[in-house]
Parts: C-alpha cells; structure tokens; sequence
C-alpha cells in the first residue's frame, strides 16, 4: 500500500502543492498542506514542494529477484514484407544501448516471408535476428503475435525490449507485457541507461505533454517501452555486417488465432504519410477555413512537401486525421515545418519541433510558436503565403 | 448482449495551464470528466444495446469522487454503475489498473463484450486496453472506428492502421478500444439525469474482488515514476519583420540557401 504524506515538521505552509495537485486532494488545514482521500498517488506534488516536505512512501511486497535475464531485442515490424521506418531508428537505438551494457543486440521479425528483412536487420546493426515465417503472421493477428513471440524466446528473457509505438505495436506490446508479468512505458521519447544501477530510464510525455516523466520498471524484466516513429534518428546499414539469422518456418498449428482479418482497406487521403515528408507545410484555426488549405498545397507543391494540421482544423473536419501533427496525431521530424495560422499549444508543439527549420507565421506576436520558430513572421498567413508562393517561383 | 464499459475520470487537461513562475500544473477551476475517448465507448455501448437488446453496465477504478464518471454514464443510458475503490488501488500502473479491472469484469460475471476508449488523456498510454484483454484471456480489437456486424459470438470490426483500416473478425467475448471516428456521442436526457440523482454504484474494494493486493496499486506496479520535470523549451530565433512582400522574399531567400527547395 501506498500514501504521499506531508512531513508537517517540515511544511512551511506555502501551499505552492496545492494547485499543482490534478484531483484537488491537497488542502491548507491551520499551518501545513494537508492530502485528503482523492489522492491518486501520482507524485506530482512531491515533485513541486520546494522544501521537500512531501513524500511518497510505500509498503513495498518483499522485492522479487530479477529473472536471469540478458540482451536487448528489438521487434522489428514489417508493412507488406518491408521493414518500417520505426524499425530501423529503434535498431539504431537498441544498437546503442546493447553497446552500453556490453550485451547483444536481437531482432524480432514476423511475416510470410522474413528472409530479406532479417539479412536487412543484420546490415542494421542486429548480432541475432529471430524470424517466424507463417501466413497469418503477415497481418496482425494478436493470438499468433503473442505466441509467436514466446516460442522463439523459448524460455530466454531479454533485459530490455522495445517495439514501434505503431498501431501493431500499441496492441501488441501491452499484451505481452502483461502475459510477461512486467512494465511498459509508452511512447517514450527518451531512453538511457542509468550509470549506476543499469537500469533503462524510459522519459515520456504526462499530463498532455506539460510535463515530462522519466519512467523505470526496477524489479521485474523485460524492460519495455513503446517508441514512436520519428523520435529517434535512423542509423546506417552495412551490409558487410555479419550476425546469426534463424528463422523458424515449423508451427505444427501452434499460431491459432481467434481473431481474423477479412480484408485490408486502403484509404486514399492517406498516400502522402506526413511522418516521411522532408518539407510540411501546416495550418492551424488561423487559416479560417477548409477551402484556404489550398494555398498551403500550393505551396507545399513549390516545395516538394506535405499539408499538415494542428488538431483545430481536423476537428472542424478541413483536413483528416491522418495529416494532424502532434501529441494525439503523428510526430514528424522534417528538415523544415512552415507553421501557418497555428498557436503552437504544448501538444501540438511535441509532435513537431525536433524538426530542423521551423518557420511560423501568426498574427499574435505573443503566440507562443514563436518560442520554437528559426524564423518567426507576424502578418496574415492569407496575405503572406501567397506572396511567399510568387518569392520561390522567381528565383 | 452484455456490454461492459471502462470509464476513467481524469482532470480536464485542456484547460490545465502551467504557472510561469512556480512551474506547477493550474488546476484552479479544471474540472475532472469522463476521459473524453470513453465518451465514445459508452456511446457505442449504447447504439449496441438498442440494436440488440440487452444491457450495459460501466465499470471504473479511482478514488471516491470517480464515482461522478458513473453518475454521467447513466444519465446516458447505462444501466448499471460499478466502482473500484480504496487506498489498495492507488498510484496503479496500467498493469496494475488492468488486472482490478479484469477482476471487476469478472465479478460482473457474464458479459459478451468489454469496451474501452482509446486512451487516457492523462495518461495516454492506451496500453489499458490490451492488457486487459490479456489478464481476461480474451482477444483485443484495437483503434475500432466501427462495428460493421455483431451477433453471436461473433463480432466484425473495421480497424485503423496508419494507411487505412483492416476488416476484423473476432470471436466473442471480446475487448475493443475505440476512436473518436465511430460515432457522435448523445446528451444525457432528462429522464437520465433524474435517474442519476438517485443512483448508487455498487462498489468493491480489493477483498471484495478477491483481487491479490500484491498486484494491485502502487505496490503492484512495475513501473515507477523517477522523476516528472519540464520540457526543455526549444530557443526561438530571428523575427522577420516588414511589409508583407519584403519579409516574404526574405523567407523565400532563406529557404532557398537551406536548399530544402526545388
Ligand atoms: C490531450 C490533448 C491532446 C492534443 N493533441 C493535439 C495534437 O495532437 N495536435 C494538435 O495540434 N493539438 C492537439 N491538442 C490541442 C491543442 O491543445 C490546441 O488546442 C491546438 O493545437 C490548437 O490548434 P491551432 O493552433 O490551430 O488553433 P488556435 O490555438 O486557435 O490558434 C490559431 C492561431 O492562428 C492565429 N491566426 C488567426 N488568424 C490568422 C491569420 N489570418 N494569419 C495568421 N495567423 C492567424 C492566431 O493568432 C492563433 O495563434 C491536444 C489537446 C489535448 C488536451
Ligand atoms: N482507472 C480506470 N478505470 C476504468 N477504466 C480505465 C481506467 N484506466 C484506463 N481505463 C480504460 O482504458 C482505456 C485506456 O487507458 P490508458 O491505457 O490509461 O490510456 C481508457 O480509455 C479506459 O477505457
């Protein structure tokens, strides 16, 4: 069992904790901050105290041992037999931190065919990859996932395991966690091995992205976390590197699946993947309307890039889903985001500003996208679009 | 058709500000709501329920004032209300937030379908779902933008992925998380609101559940938060300022030298 508690000793009574409490559990009673019922133990008022007069206590149940467990694997997913781009910067990422602690690096790969992604995942950087070769691998299908993965694990367990913050990945991963009996950090931003205890220390967004968390899971492994695609750079291949491949083709019906998938639907707005564009041109609120995004297609035409959105225009219904950039959308990670008409809220900010040139244009000097802009211009999009349009057309 | 629904109260982030000065979160006048993505189940919950009769019960875990999120489900419609509730709870993981929630299904009993959102705003892991589905030995249907048939013991789904969807089939019961894309949530109607007033949840503590306090809470949680601190704010740079054509060809110019243009 768990409680914060005030140390009253050492309250001051300055009562900083007691907005930053999100359920309101933090009152002033006489000289002290006081935790009443509603605390939901989040710990975020420990944090806040400027006298380190909060603290977070547990009873903790007698720490199990850690299992014997070694090596960093990767599952590496793969998208109509190809790998996705999340796979590659999470082999360049698992590369890294296999090399820190002096481990080897293992890929996962699922699918109907894996030869060629696994000699692929070897020229990335994999000391081992394990494939499963079988039909109902090549869709996602949990059932055949999570069994698939147990048996090429065959009773060995890796300290830690990362898999692509992707639809498959956000699905299948939770559900292996659980059936390993261990942690999972989603979408982390961050991933480093503490000095002194080895532990992986997982940094992700809380709260809508106001704050950010750094995560561990101590006692129990795997270690695992989800990563989304763009956060980490990809690392180069060498197809000169040499590593074990061994891919099992023999299931003797053991991938039974309860679920099926009947067909695959493509959807046609979605042929420009933003996450993949070098160059995005995104609108916000401020563009006033559906039929004005076609200025940013225009110039995101002159450019060679993609349209984007902050989630106000996707959920006025201008632009679908798919091209919103952020913390619910998708992260992006271009050579150059033109912002147009957006303000630059902290959610809309995470998705996008480990992009190499940031350019905004907003009426409100005080609009904080300014914050993040290389180049910041105060004027009407409406106004200042076109004329940027007609500037690149005239060299 | 029984349909269970997990409901989550959270603080209404999009009105949490950050104090400059003290760096805390404001939470002065942010109201706690049903997890907006929740909305949507309890909606779809509802849209079954009228198709083919049966019932829908909401179930949460959360300290006492969670019990709001219940009374709002059923001005909705719902029909009944469970609460997981005590200090074992707190300071859960989604670990140990999915395994009370498997127990609290199952001391629902029977039941053919279990509804999540997405995510939580708060925490946006959406990882709830899917563990769930694994503590129950059932399958999971993630990201669900629509029902396209359900009956029995069998269920279709159409399933976003990053360039579409997948047609699913699925054996009943199950566990699905759902978007926002699947349908546009009611109103609670007044007959619903007048039922709430008078609504008592039916709440169950750890020893109720049968549940293993060693899984449960904070002490049930693998992961544990380090540290929580402020993002580091990327600097901003040079403001072009002018009349709208000068500061337009100068921006031209400098993408131009960046040779991110054609
Ligand atoms: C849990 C959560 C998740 C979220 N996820 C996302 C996400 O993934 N992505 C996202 O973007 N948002 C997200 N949001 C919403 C986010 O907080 C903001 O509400 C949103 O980003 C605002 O969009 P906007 O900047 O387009 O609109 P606004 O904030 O309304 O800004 C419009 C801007 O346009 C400017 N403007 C108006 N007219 C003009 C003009 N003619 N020329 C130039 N400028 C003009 C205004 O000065 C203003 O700065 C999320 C919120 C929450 C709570
Ligand atoms: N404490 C809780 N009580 C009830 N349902 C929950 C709780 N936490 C999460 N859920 C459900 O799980 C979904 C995903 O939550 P999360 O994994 O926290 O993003 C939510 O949309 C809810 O349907």
């Amino acid at each position: 069992m768990t409680t914060v508690r005030v140390l009253p000793e050492q309250c001051t009574g300055c009562g900083e904790c007691v907005p930053s409490c999100p359920v309101a559990a933090i009152e002033m009673r006489g000289p002290a901050a006081f935790i009443t019922d509603a605390c939901t133990v989040c710990g975020i008022c420990v944090t806040v105290c400027p006298v380190e007069a909060i603290e977070m206590q547990h009873v903790a149940p007698a720490a199990r041992p850690c299992e014997p467990c070694r090596g960093v694997w990767v599952f590496a997913e793969l998208h109509r037999g190809r790998l996705v781009g999340v796979a590659r910067e999470l082999m360049a990422k698992g590369r890294q931190l296999a090399d820190r602690k002096g481990t080897e690096l293992t890929a996962l790969v699922f699918g109907a065919a894996v030869e060629a992604p696994a000699r692929e995942l070897v020229a990335l950087g994999a000391d081992r990859v394990l494939g499963a070769e079988h039909p109902v691998l090549e869709l996602f299908h949990d059932d055949a996932y999570v069994a698939a993965c147990l048996a090429l694990a065959d009773g060995q367990r890796p300290e830690i395991m990362l898999c692509g913050g992707t639809v498959l990945g956000r699905a299948f991963f939770p559900r292996l966690a659980a059936r390993l009996d261990t942690g999972l950090t989603a979408d982390c931003t961050s991933l480093e091995i503490d000095e002194e205890s080895g532990i992986l220390l997982q940094t992700r967004p809380a709260y809508g992205g106001n704050l950010l968390a750094t995560i561990a899971c101590p006692d129990r492994r795997p270690q695992m976390a989800t990563v989304r695609p763009k956060v980490f750079p990809a690392g180069a291949s060498d197809p000169a590197r040499i590593g074990e491949i061994v891919i099992r083709r023999d299931w003797d019906g053991r991938l039974h699946s309860r679920t099926k998938v009947l067909e695959v639907l493509e959807e046609v707005v979605q042929t420009v993947n933003i996450a993949e564009a070098d160059v995005i041109v995104a609108g916000g609120r401020g563009m006033g309307a559906a039929e004005n995004f076609a200025l940013l297609e225009q110039l995101a035409r002159v450019l060679g890039g993609a349209v984007a959105a902050s989630r106000a225009p996707v959920d006025a219904g201008w632009v679908p889903y798919a091209r919103q950039v952020g913390q619910t959308g998708k992260t992006v990670c271009p050579k150059l985001y033109i912002a147009c008409g957006i303000s630059g809220q902290v959610q809309h900010l995470v998705g996008m500003q480990s992009a190499d040139v940031i350019v905004a244009i907003n009426k409100d000097p005080q609009a904080p996208i300014f914050s993040v802009a290389t180049y910041g211009i105060v004027g009407d999009a409406l106004e200042i679009v076109p004329l940027l349009i007609k500037a690149l057309g005239r060299p | 058709m029984k349909i269970i629904v997990c409901i989550k109260q959270v603080p209404d982030t999009v009105h949490v500000r950050i104090n400059e000065k003290t760096g805390a979160m404001e939470r002065e006048g942010v109201p706690a709501v049903v997890n907006p993505y929740d909305l949507y189940a309890l909606e779809e919950a509802l849209r079954l329920r009228e198709a083919h009769g049966g019932t829908v019960a909401a179930l949460t875990m959360g300290p006492p004032q969670a019990e709001a999120v219940l009374r709002d489900a059923i001005a909705l419609g719902v029909d009944e209300g469970y609460h997981l509730s005590g200090r074992e709870f707190a300071g859960g993981d989604t670990l140990a937030t999915s395994y009370a929630l498997a127990k609290g299904v199952e001391k629902i009993g029977e039941y053919h379908l279990v509804l999540c959102g997405k995510q939580a705003i708060d925490g946006d892991t959406a990882q709830v779902g899917p563990e769930l589905a694994e503590h129950l030995g059932l399958p999971f249907l993630g990201f669900v933008r629509r029902v396209r048939e359900s009956g029995a013991g069998r269920i279709v789904v159409e399933r976003m992925t990053e360039d579409g969807a997948d047609v699913v089939e699925s054996t009943l019961p199950a566990v699905i998380s759902v978007v926002k894309e699947i349908n546009t949530p009611r109103l609670p109607s007044l007959k619903g609101k007048m039922r709430a007033r008078s609504f008592k949840a039916t709440t169950w503590n750890a020893e109720a559940l049968g549940a293993d306090e060693a899984r449960l809470g904070f002490a049930g949680s693998p992961t544990k938060v380090v540290k929580i601190f402020h993002p580091e704010a990327r600097r901003g740079g040079e403001m072009l300022t002018g009349e709208p054509a000068e500061v337009a060809a100068r921006l031209a110019e400098k993408l131009r030298s960046l040779g991110v243009c054609r």
